[in-house]
């Protein structure tokens, strides 16, 4: 594999890029700036609304977070992630029921969530570009109806969770406030945020990265495509699955629609290509803004029977997909790079720093 | 023994319906390598039109099929111009997006404007049509829609196979460039694929809005049928994804008759057993 790297044909190279001294500085600065943002959030923001939106954005951006893995990095175009989601939702609300802490039933969640990625992957893996979306988006709708009909799972109606007492270990707090919710997800997100991290940097994340770009070539250069994939999946199924596991906890309640339906596995696509797909920072930007504006103008903007939401997030996307297909992320990136370019010049000095910014599309 | 026959014969001409869905979504893909996700909700404003041009003018949806061909090939042109264009030659996720988000935008302007409830013709010309053979009875809606259909599927299929515009559109599907150098514009070609998915997607429309009411989600199930009616019949194949949409219509039809809930499930299951044994589809090449 030595000379694979050596060689770094287009995205094998486009690994962790030999960052300069001031470059790892002002990337500590951001990440710090950043998460001193998150943490204040519900502080200075206390509205019911503000709050709300905080948390859903975050459980989205967990969502995303998984399908960016397989979507951004691998380039398998998954819209079937709500099956991973309402894995999460569903085994959590099992294993809750039968008495146990949230927490611990997460670990079942993902393996659920992984091990149906898995199976999913398996013979579908097989299939390429569209043939594989609709795939999974056939795969999403047999596993709603199925769902709908197992009694077991509550059917149609669903499952209610006990009310427990409110503590960390139950994973239940007030609603009247819900910092405490807030920093859950949050840390969740921090916790697969560094996993993604840490898969896309290494060896697995140029293997990925070269079958979104070419898999025929990837095989070819001796990059074991298939198990890749499956890693993808099942780690990428897992992550979605978590963000089912905090949301069933934090509604209480789960169905077949809130867990399984297309128009879910549709919104997390979007919230991942919005934010950037490829992007470990796309799904928490896409998350927050869709998130954001559905809310707002469900909120604001609407007479009654006359939903705006849809209308405006449908317009976001596309506007968003022609303008900058790399979504929010490539935008800032953009406008980052811009922006040192126009310093570099000013100070009278070379571009050479606007080169090194990692994963370019 | 004639509740299968009867399901089955429904569901066949349900299937022209699909084939004719289909037919305007492999067209698209064949000339032009894009899969339209908005493509149920191309269906869903066909609906609608069926709908007002009855409740607002009294028109039978038989007479506003022209009204939806016109609209919907407009509407089909309109967002070849405004969205596809710009992405074409693009990473192939920004054209998937791009489709997806116009789903999202045309479902939620129908909610907008028509708003979320249900709406329905009556006593229009095909619902007083109804035949029976020997127990098994044709409804009205059903056979327009299925004659319909298949007019309109064949009066396509002649199009592209038997005209010269037809032959510039296929050659502008295979190979955009020598096309261009036989003094095709490839670009025209693209639009004109856009339109004509946009005219027949209005005239399914038209044909649907007999027999089903129509909602701003009235196109979901629609447009996953003609995805999988596509893909089975390997994307831009017009007679196979014909074929797959009646294919998928029969199956839709008989298990709905046993276990209603299943139909879309079955029709999907379908879909994956054929693709993953056969990936390039029943008739594709690619």
């Amino acid at each position: 594999m030595a000379t694979l790297e050596g060689q770094a044909p287009a995205s094998l190279g486009a690994g962790p890029v030999p960052v300069t001294g001031p470059l790892r500085y002002r990337r500590w600065v951001f990440l710090i700036a950043l998460a001193v943002l998150l943490v204040a959030y519900p502080r200075v923001f206390v509205s019911g609304f503000a709050q709300n939106v905080g948390v859903n954005a975050l459980t989205f951006a967990v969502a995303a977070t998984g399908w960016n893995l397989l979507g951004g990095f691998t380039g398998q175009i998954s819209f079937g992630h709500a099956m991973f989601f309402g894995a999460g939702m569903y085994t959590t609300a099992v294993f809750v029921m039968a008495g146990m802490s949230p927490w611990i039933s997460m670990l079942p969640a993902a393996a659920v969530a992984a091990t149906l990625g898995v199976l999913i992957g398996l013979p579908c893996f097989r299939l390429r570009g569209h043939y594989f979306s609709i795939a999974t988006i056939a795969v999403g709708v047999i596993l709603l109806t199925v769902v709908t009909d197992r009694t077991w799972l509550g059917g149609p109606e669903g499952l209610t969770l006990p009310i427990k007492d409110e503590t960390l270990w139950n994973l239940q707090f007030s609603l009247r406030d819900l910092t405490e919710y807030y920093y859950v997800i949050l840390a969740i997100f921090a916790v697969v945020t560094g996993l993604s991290f840490l898969f896309v940097r290494g060896r697995a994340g140029r293997y990925v990265r070269a079958i979104r770009d070419d898999d025929r070539a990837a095989a070819a250069v001796g990059v074991p495509v298939r198990r890749y994939k499956l890693i993808a999946v099942a780690l990428s199924g897992g992550i979605t699955a978590l963000a089912g596991s905090f949301q069933v906890m934090h509604a209480l309640f789960v169905d077949p629609p809130s867990a399984l339906d297309l128009s879910l596995s549709i919104q997390i696509a979007l919230i991942a290509v919005f934010g950037g797909a490829g992007s470990l920072w796309g799904p928490l930007l896409g998350g927050w803004s869709i998130i954001f504006v559905q809310s707002y103008s469900s909120v604001h903007w609407q007479t009654p029977g006359r939903p705006v939401d849809l209308l405006i997030y449908g317009a976001l996307i596309t506007i968003v997909a022609v303008v900058e297909p790399s979504g929010l992320a490539g935008l800032f990136r953009r406008g980052w790079r811009n922006g040192e370019r126009w310093l570099a010049t000013r100070r009278g000095g070379g571009v050479h720093r606007v080169t090194v910014t990692g994963d370019r599309r | 023994m004639i509740d299968l026959i009867q399901s089955g014969l429904s569901g066949l001409l349900l299937g022209g319906v699909f084939a004719l869905a289909a037919v305007g979504l492999t067209l698209v893909f064949g000339v032009m390598d894009v899969v339209n996700f908005a493509h149920g909700e191309f269906v869903m404003l066909g609906m609608y039109i069926g709908f007002f041009s009855w409740s607002l003018f009294g028109l039978d949806p038989l007479l506003s099929i022209p009204i939806a061909a016109v609209v919907l090939a407009v509407v089909g042109t309109l967002v070849y111009q405004g969205v596809i264009r710009p992405v074409l030659g693009r990473n192939p996720l920004a054209q998937v997006i791009v489709t997806f988000g116009l789903l999202v935008f045309l479902r939620g302007l129908a909610q907008f404007l028509w708003t979320p409830n249900e709406r329905s013709v009556q006593n229009t010309i095909a619902r007083g049509l109804r035949f029976e053979v020997g127990g098994v009875v044709v409804g009205g809606p059903q056979f327009v829609a299925a004659v319909g259909a298949l007019l309109c599927t064949a009066a396509v299929a002649w199009f592209i196979h038997r005209t010269e515009v037809g032959r510039g559109l296929q050659a502008a599907g295979e190979d955009p460039g020598g096309a261009a150098l036989m003094g095709i514009n490839p670009d025209r070609m693209y639009a004109l694929s856009w339109l004509l998915a946009g005219g027949t997607t209005g005239v399914a429309g038209a044909l649907l809005i007999n027999q089903f009411s129509v909602s701003p989600v009235a196109g979901a199930t629609f447009g996953l049928i003609s995805f999988v009616a596509v893909a089975l019949g390997g994307f831009g194949s017009v007679a196979g994804a014909a074929l797959a949409g009646l294919m998928i219509g029969v199956v839709y039809g008989v298990v709905g008759l046993y276990a209603s809930a299943y139909a879309t499930a079955a029709a999907l299951a379908i879909y994956l057993v054929v693709v993953v044994a056969r990936p390039q589809g029943l008739r594709g090449t690619r």
